[in-house]
């Protein structure tokens, strides 16, 4: 029988003790004394939520599928539990063999949202494995850093040995066989980083220093080992169809937060809003086969038991075979007691007819995403969605019964005036209009209509990687404006306004785009108490403040600054194929207004087709004759 | 058509909720390849009960569900295909199709049919009781003045009232070794005692100090008696605080009580 780590007591005296026990379906069992090899795979959040991403599954299933490894899993330990380990002093395990963490050879940490940061060193820490990486020694793993955030590594540079920039289907066999080879030849901590770094995509960041101008700004990244690249080349797996998938992922016993089977149909997006990372860092877009999606339907609804499936891609709309896809899944698992979860699509009259088939019309809601109130605005985030789609869309949608509506909305987004603020206020009453235009006999009651915004926080590597993010007290007045523009509309009483907090975003805009200075500021906020930072419930920005004010960093130097256009940032040693030239011109063609072509309908040469593959290769000819004047 | 699943529980899966447990088999049943009945409406689920929901910590051999399934093949097909997809933890050890309900006969479910339960209580291994019950004779003799007491008075807590019971008249079997339980459990049994498990044997987790009892008690909707609780009322006896975690709780069968002469059936030989 499997030995446990934690004792009963301890797991009967904690929330959720199946958090801690592994076992779960179609996890791997080997035995590790027969292993070179032991790669511990962690996402730095509770169970719940990292048990439900994809990325942790697919390089589980390839590490996995190696004689020589063994690839295992470890989340962050709920506050229960953290405060249990660090009295007792226990070391955090994996939850295969139960054994430490810190007898691995690898910690792999997917970095999927900026405020996981305290959670890194969490894990580090009850690991018992020293915060920074130029701490470590032999006996110590190599603690890898992947996922969207690596993109701008610098906040938390300092407690990685390495980064892996971009896809992780292409280079992890790589980077394994080099680290069995070194080992075989008995080559020191620092040979074996030296070896990585020859490895595209590798960012060590021991190896490049950093300089700064007086005003606070990157001078200069300069390498100071001769095995390091001067760019870091992003990854990006070409052949989706042939990539690993894992056709037989983990199923926890507690409810995750994605309890189904999840098909990414495909990789990228062709739409380019200007505010979108993932629209940028993904490129170029490629898609899975439909013979392939649907040979993977079968094998992990059969491996699972899974009673849902649902879609996974930035756009699913965009998929050139998505309602082929959709109603196979409909025809061949939809009377199998299987539910077809769909991911947001345009409305138009298939996405209708689809939403009647696998959704409780009197329960389910109509999705849009306008981002911004007005049309001027919406065209400087190139968000191609006009009024016309949305009141037709929703029109069409009344008629044929529903009567619920969530809109999302961005708020301090790049130009944003009053009015287009207003106009998020003007639009949500619009589509109310639009309900009460039906006969009250034909109708299904009262609209009801959920208009949110967020706080829009610029990201690197994309056209607004220059911008100015509004302080907190700024996207306060905002929202106060909009909530008094919702209370003046006549359907006033249809419409519930949500909004996410400001202090949480305002942080995130300062990790987004911070430079290595703020690793000493994110390590004395954990020092202070600071965890679960994207947990409302424990998020505590007076302590963030004051980890700010010991380090004399003013922080808003960080998210309130509009950049120079020759500005160096410190991200910029990262190759991701679109260019900087390409993202200035971008952000040009915001502040004028003017709209960016799609990838389908023409290429506006943004630099990704140097992967030498995906929709850069597919035909544009069927668009023939549209001319693109963003490329001028 | 309606079937009874009998299974263990043991090992980490003693930490899986019971709510959790039901998700589990309704996925395990897909991976089978298995054909529920679902419920209607737009939220289909697979009709699937438990006749008695087993607490957090507490290991098993005899737990049941009853489901209901379109088709099945033979009994030990079926259990086959369902032990092929079980992670360590779970085994099934029966597969009874039930007798389909005639026009008249009221629906029976698991749950309702339940009347009483035999339980291993342990001790675990690395705990203690007090400073005068050391060895497995002593705790044998302490519990039997314990046991043989007139009345058991403890304060039963709910969520929303604290009340004062006597669960003496809940508990019926008291033995502290296995061969006397076997014995006594026979005279009560309608049907003579089998092995209800296949190969596996028992998953009861056996300990060095060897410090147990076997507890049969109330149990279902009628009358629940948790054995945490008759530990409970016997360290307030001994005058010892209780420490809960220092017992393995382990159900070893669930019975229905024979209606014309008060004598258990264990739900595995029932035929509705």
């Amino acid at each position: 029988m499997r030995k446990l780590a934690l004792s009963d007591e301890i797991l009967l005296s904690v929330e959720k003790p199946a958090r801690y026990i592994g076992g779960e379906v179609n996890m791997q069992v080997k035995n590790p004394e027969e292993m070179d090899i032991r790669f511990c795979m962690c996402f730095p959040d509770v169970y719940e939520i990292g048990m439900s991403h994809l990325g942790i599954q697919i390089l589980y299933d390839i590490l996995n599928r190696r004689d020589d490894t063994y690839c295992e899993r470890v989340y962050s330990p709920w506050v229960d539990l953290d405060k249990i380990m660090r009295e007792k002093k226990i070391p955090l395990f994996a939850l295969e063999s139960q054994d430490p963490v810190k007898d691995f050879d690898f910690l792999g940490i997917t970095l999927q949202y900026e405020m996981c940061y305290t959670n890194v060193l969490q894990i580090l820490e009850l690991s018992q494995i020293p915060l920074y990486a130029k701490d470590r020694t032999e006996e110590h793993p190599f603690v890898i850093g992947g996922g969207p955030c690596t993109y701008n590594p610098e906040p938390i540079a300092d407690f990685f040995d390495f980064f892996y920039i971009g896809e992780g289907e292409t280079a992890y066999n790589e980077i394994l066989d080099v680290y069995k080879e070194c080992k075989k030849q008995g080559k020191s901590r620092i040979e074996i980083l030296e070896q990585i770094a020859h490895i595209e995509g590798m960012y060590v960041p021991a190896f490049y220093d950093v300089n700064y101008n007086e005003d606070g700004t990157v001078a200069s990244i300069v390498k100071n080992n001769p095995n390091a690249p001067d760019k870091v080349k992003k990854q990006a797996e070409m052949n989706l169809s042939e990539a690993y998938y894992p056709t037989k992922p983990l199923v926890p016993f507690i409810k995750a937060v994605q309890d189904r089977v999840v098909l990414e149909i495909q990789r990228g997006c062709i739409r380019g809003c200007r505010f979108c990372q993932a629209g940028m860092i993904y490129r170029p877009t490629r898609e899975r086969e439909l013979e392939y999606l649907k040979k993977c339907a079968y094998e992990m609804l059969d491996s699972t038991g899974h009673e849902e499936i649902s879609l996974s891609s930035l756009s699913s709309s965009d998929y050139s075979h998505l309602q082929e896809l959709v109603y196979f899944l409909i025809e061949e698992f939809g009377s199998k007691g299987v539910n077809i979860s769909l991911p947001s699509l345009r409305i138009d009259s298939f996405s209708l007819d689809v939403m009647s088939k696998v959704q409780d019309i009197r329960k389910s809601s109509l999705t849009f995403a306008p981002e911004a109130g007005s049309q001027r605005l919406r065209d400087v985030i190139n968000k191609g969605l006009t009024e016309e789609d949305i009141l037709g869309g929703a029109g069409k949608a009344f008629q044929s019964g529903w009567n619920r509506v969530k809109l999302y909305f961005m708020m301090g987004l790049p130009t944003e005036t009053e009015e287009d603020i207003e106009g998020i206020a003007i639009l949500s009453d619009k589509i109310a209009r639009k309900y009460y235009e039906i006969p009250k006999d034909q109708r299904n009651g009262k609209v009801n209509i959920t208009a949110s915004t967020s706080f829009f926080v610029p990201k690197p590597f994309t056209p607004f990687q220059w911008s100015r993010m509004d302080t907190s007290e700024e996207y306060l007045a905002k929202q106060k404006h909009l909530r008094n523009k919702i209370n003046e509309q006549l359907n006033r009483k249809s419409i519930k306004y949500n909004w996410h907090e400001a202090d949480l975003s305002e942080l995130e805009g300062v990790f987004a785009r911070g430079d290595r200075r703020i690793s000493k500021v994110i390590y004395d906020a954990y020092q202070a108490g600071c965890l679960y930072d994207s947990w409302s419930e424990f998020f505590d920005f007076d302590r963030w403040l004051k980890a700010f004010e010991n380090n004399g960093i003013d922080y808003r130097f960080y998210t309130c600054r509009e950049r120079d256009e020759e500005e160096l940032f410190p991200w910029d040693f990262i190759d991701v194929g679109v260019t900087k030239k390409f993202l200035l011109r971008e952000y040009r063609n915001a502040k004028a207004e003017k709209v960016t072509l799609n990838c389908r309908q023409t290429c506006t040469g943004c630099g990704a087709k140097s992967f030498g593959g995906g929709v850069c290769f597919m035909d544009q000819t069927s668009l023939e004759g549209v001319t693109n004047e963003s490329t001028n | 058509m309606k079937v009874r699943i009998k299974f263990q529980k043991y090992g980490a899966m003693k930490f899986i909720g019971h709510l959790d447990v039901l998700r589990y088999f309704q996925k395990a049943f897909r991976r089978a390849g298995f054909e529920s009945e679902y419920t209607k409406g737009f939220n289909p689920h697979q009709i699937m009960s438990f006749a008695a929901p087993l607490g957090l910590g507490i290991t098993s051999d005899g737990e049941y569900m009853d489901a209901e399934l379109v088709t099945s093949d033979e009994p030990e097909v079926m259990i086959d295909r369902l032990n092929a997809v079980m992670t360590e933890g779970f085994h099934i050890t029966g597969f009874n199709i039930l007798k389909d309900r005639e026009e008249n006969q009221k629906a029976v479910t698991a749950m309702s049919l339940v009347n009483s339960a035999d339980y291993i209580v342990s001790l675990k291994d690395g705990y203690t009781i007090s400073d005068s019950i050391q060895s497995k004779e002593d705790f044998e003799k302490a519990f039997r003045l314990f046991i043989a007491q007139q009345k058991i008075e403890i304060v039963k807590k709910t969520k929303k009232s604290e009340n004062v019971v006597d669960i003496r008249p809940m508990i019926f079997l008291v033995e502290f070794d296995e061969k006397e339980y076997h014995d006594k459990l026979s005279e009560i049994l309608k049907n003579p005692l089998q092995k209800t498990f296949d190969n596996h044997g028992s998953v009861a987790e056996v300990y060095d100090n060897g410090i147990l009892v076997y507890l049969q008690v109330d149990t279902g909707s009628v009358a629940n008696l948790k054995p945490e609780l008759v530990m409970e009322a016997f360290y307030n006896y001994i005058e010892v605080p209780f420490n809960k975690f220092a017992w393995q709780v382990h159900r070893l069968e669930i019975y229905t009580r024979d209606a014309e002469d008060g004598k258990l059936i264990s739900l595995d030989q029932l035929e509705r």
